[in-house]
């Protein structure tokens, strides 16, 4: 098959650190998976020995298989983009996506019907609501993140990703640590830090990828063939750099030993929440917002074919949005042992990101003139701008819900919950698929099976989200009304199981919303799978024609 | 600038002149109303940074022309709730059980405070309303396991039963089978003894006699020659149709097997005694209080 090649085969500088790397991690693992001292430790040495093993086993063998010339930068004079990375991060989206929508389905008909936590430890609500958490924000929302940052800045940078292993180790070894988060979650690992419940060894596996991530993003932007950088980059840069100082700022833990998992937090008391609510409230900021910013930067102006609305505006609210979102974090600490003046600047600052928050929504939305009819036939624009309204929505009610007295009737009840979702189903939820109802058929050339099914999809999961959100805000409200209600001698008027067993036709309605809303999804997978079956039949065709004449 | 040469047909406005990938950008001014919001929005945060306590200094931080603090704003809250009752609850403190019962404003402010203790504290075993669950007292009935005067649910609510408190009800009914005092015949047969006490059906061949030989050596002394209980070992009344742990014929035989001993933590170390006392108030008043 292989045709003599001129230059002599050598391997790339990834090839020749990676193989003796991952052989070293594996003995090492080895090591741990023989001595270490609890189960799920254990368990995740032999997964990380197995992935170690096949890790530079794959890239042994790919490295014999390969021409001895890599992958050119240019064919023809046009960009040789590389996909192969994207795709499968694409579709560890959608699947990481599926499955938790599905146990975010199980867990909030748990909260309806308890009997559904099976008194079996792996199942209970405390272990699957981080699952649940982690699969949609980190694992669905992440490789989401990661696709369309790969396939954004290659096309607006015009130029070939950098590095040939460097993104494959990215995208393969993020979703490694999806899966160790994930299994320890159920094996009970946990390090009891809201969106940042891995242990240590989870973690530092994620600093040398997400390390790597932001190499491949920088160097593939310091390669560009174009003169400026679009500003789809500037918050995907955003979103890198500061996740990887909010996971280094929250995490430093000491583990109990090299071969347990338990390990303990540097911060103490007071700091800690702190900490924890400057890296839980930017995960929103940087992850969930900046990031998917970015994503809409890109995506509705491509699929619009409209030019973004306002070059000004971008830069003006990037600039306020980044600088304001990382002091909101101590609105999620409002009368708690928090000091005052920290509760009034997390307060302060919360209402002055409401502006560069809709500065956002604005040039989504305003990107639409001119091509406003386009909502009544691409049912993919209309989810990708309904998206843009949550995001509005939702970053009006998050700086109305920092205010200390709404914060007094709001926290701690399920109307933050419902908060939480219109910006996850609605914004985060609804860009990404539009993101990835353009991003597979372009990934495989193809047109997307089917219009109609988006359009089942967008109505059935607006819907559900409509449902969802609306039932947390009637039992949040009730419940906060609940909790404060006095007695004319001064005793509460509710107990809280009384407000508890309020809740529950509510639960019931928020379960049937997020059944919706997952229905939806499993319409979108179809419909993605057929995107790409469509094409390998055609191959297979093509294929069969070519063989005889060889 | 060439940039304002490149005009948008749609809009009429100039773009920036840079392209990605087919994307180009308007060159729109900032929205007033945007920029003017914007602007609001920090004088309202400057604005209460001056009145509220805002920024940190080197030992400690501005205060804020309010001088507001959480702390004050509680203890002001406390306060209020002490002028509200404060006086109310120190009669309350001082008055003994049968005073409060004489009494029909102590007797509401009693019960007042007992109902949101007990379904803060109570109410998971005993349930909301008091109505119990298998292994747990019904509240409403008149059967009383440890005696159900005031004094005496004050009692058993201060110190609890099995609850490894000085002074706590302390008997437990004895695991006949388990321990080897009685053949597992001989449960069976006390088993539809003690059902036939309160008129429900025996087994076919169920010798009563034996029955009734077996529970007169071995239940009597506790639960009394007549079986109608006894309230100073906490015995229930075996006769009056009312069941803790159920009355079928294999609930008996595995209560009679292994004995029962479910526990009731004393409350005197977790709520104050005026607490406690309202609650047994509470408690006394909903429905079986002797």
């Amino acid at each position: 098959m292989t045709s003599p090649s001129p230059v002599a085969k050598s391997m790339t500088i990834g090839e020749a650190v990676l193989v003796p790397l991952f052989a070293a991690t594996a003995f090492l693992c080895l090591f741990g998976a023989a001595m270490g001292h609890d189960t799920a430790y254990v368990f995740h040495a032999s997964l990380a020995t197995v992935a170690s093993l096949a890790a530079a086993f794959v890239i042994l063998n790919h490295y014999y298989d390969r021409p001895a010339q890599l992958p050119p930068q240019e064919i023809n004079g046009r960009p040789n983009y590389n996909l192969g990375p994207i795709k499968f991060s694409a579709w560890m989206a959608v699947f990481w996506g599926i499955a938790g929508f599905a146990v975010g389905l199980l867990i909030a008909s748990q909260l309806a019907w308890p009997a559904l936590n099976f008194d079996l430890p792996w199942t209970s609500f405390g272990r699957l609501r981080p699952l649940h958490t982690s699969a949609v924000v980190f694992a669905f929302g992440g490789n989401v993140l990661i696709a369309t940052s790969f396939y954004v800045v290659q096309k607006t940078c015009r130029t070939r990703l950098a590095g040939e292993l460097a993104p494959w180790f990215v995208v393969v070894g993020y979703n490694f640590f999806i899966l160790i988060a994930g299994t320890g979650y159920l094996l009970g690992v946990t390090q009891s830090k809201e969106y940042a419940e891995p242990e240590w060894y989870a973690d530092l596996w994620l600093t040398i990828v997400w390390v790597t991530y932001l190499l491949v993003f920088l160097m593939t932007l310091v390669k560009r063939q174009e003169p400026h950088i679009f500003v789809a980059n500037w918050f995907y840069l955003a979103f890198i750099v500061t996740i990887a100082v909010l996971h280094l700022g929250n995490n430093p833990a000491l583990p109990v030993s090299l071969l347990g998992s338990k390990s303990y937090i540097a911060w103490g008391g007071v700091q800690d929440a702190m900490f924890q609510w400057w890296y839980g409230h930017n995960a929103v900021g940087f992850f969930l917002t900046a990031g998917f910013l970015a994503i809409m930067y890109y995506f509705i102006p491509k699929r619009a074919e409209r030019p973004v609305y306002s070059y000004r505006l971008s830069i003006i609210h990037f600039w306020a949005l980044i600088f304001l979102y990382i002091w909101a974090g101590p609105h999620h600490l409002h009368y708690t042992a928090l000091p005052d003046w920290a509760q009034t600047l997390g307060m302060t600052f919360s209402i002055m990101l409401w502006m560069p928050s809709w500065g956002g929504m604005i040039n989504g939305l305003m990107t639409l003139s001119g091509a406003w009819d386009r909502l009544r036939t691409d049912p993919v624009l209309r989810m990708l701008v309904v998206s843009v309204a949550f995001y509005g929505m939702a970053t009006f009610e998050g700086p109305m819900m920092s205010i200390k007295v709404v914060n007094s009737l709001s926290h701690y009840t399920d109307w933050t919950v419902g908060h939480v979702h219109s910006g996850a189903l609605g914004w985060v939820g609804f860009v990404s698929f539009g993101a990835l109802y353009c991003l597979i058929p372009w990934l495989w050339n193809r047109p997307l099976y089917s219009l109609k099914l988006v359009n089942w999809h967008f109505w059935i999961s607006t819907i559900g989200i409509v449902l969802y959100i609306s039932a947390m805000w009637v039992s949040g409200i009730l419940q906060g009304l609940m909790w404060r209600a006095y007695t004319s001698l001064g005793f509460l008027e509710y107990s809280f199981i009384e407000s508890v067993e309020a809740m529950h036709p509510f639960y019931i309605i928020r379960a049937a919303g997020g059944a919706l809303f997952l229905i939806g999804a499993l319409i979108m997978t179809f419909n993605l799978w057929m995107t790409v079956k469509a094409q390998s039949a055609d191959q297979a065709q093509g294929a069969g024609l070519l063989q005889p004449a060889e | 600038m060439t940039e304002h040469d490149d005009i948008d047909s749609v809009s009429g406005r100039s773009t920036t002149g840079h392209e990605w990938d087919g994307i180009k950008e308007l060159n729109t001014p900032l929205p007033r109303w945007w920029i003017l919001s914007f602007y609001a929005t920090i004088l309202w945060a400057i604005g209460y940074w001056i009145v509220y306590p805002a920024w940190p200094l080197i030992t400690s931080n501005t205060t804020g022309l309010f001088h507001y603090s959480t702390r004050a704003s509680v203890a002001e809250d406390l306060a209020d709730l002490e002028k509200l009752r404060g006086e109310k609850m120190a009669v309350l403190g001082n008055a003994s059980l049968a005073e409060i019962e004489k009494d029909p404003a102590l007797l509401a402010l009693a019960r007042a405070r007992g109902k949101t203790v007990f379904a803060d504290n109570c109410a998971p075993c005993h349930g909301s309303g008091g109505a119990g669950a298998k292994g747990y007292p019904n509240l409403n009935d008149d059967e009383w396991l440890w005696g159900g005067s005031l004094d005496q649910i004050l009692q058993t609510i201060q110190y609890g039963a099995r609850s490894g408190h000085a002074k706590t009800h302390d008997s437990q009914m004895l695991a006949f089978g388990r321990d080897g005092i009685l053949k597992k015949g001989e449960i069976v047969t006390v088993a539809n003894y003690v059902r036939s006490l309160s008129g429900l059906s025996t087994a076919p061949g169920f010798d009563a006699a034996a029955g009734k030989k077996l529970f007169t050596d071995n239940c009597t002394s506790c639960h009394g020659e007549n079986a109608k209980g006894n309230q100073e070992l906490g015995a229930p009344d075996l006769t009056d149709r009312i069941w803790l742990y159920g009355s079928d014929e294999a609930t008996l035989i595995e209560t009679i097997t292994n004995g029962r001993a479910g526990v009731m933590p004393a409350w005197s170390g977790r709520l104050d005694p005026v607490t406690v006392k309202a609650l047994a108030v509470y408690v006394h008043s909903l429905g079986g209080g002797k």
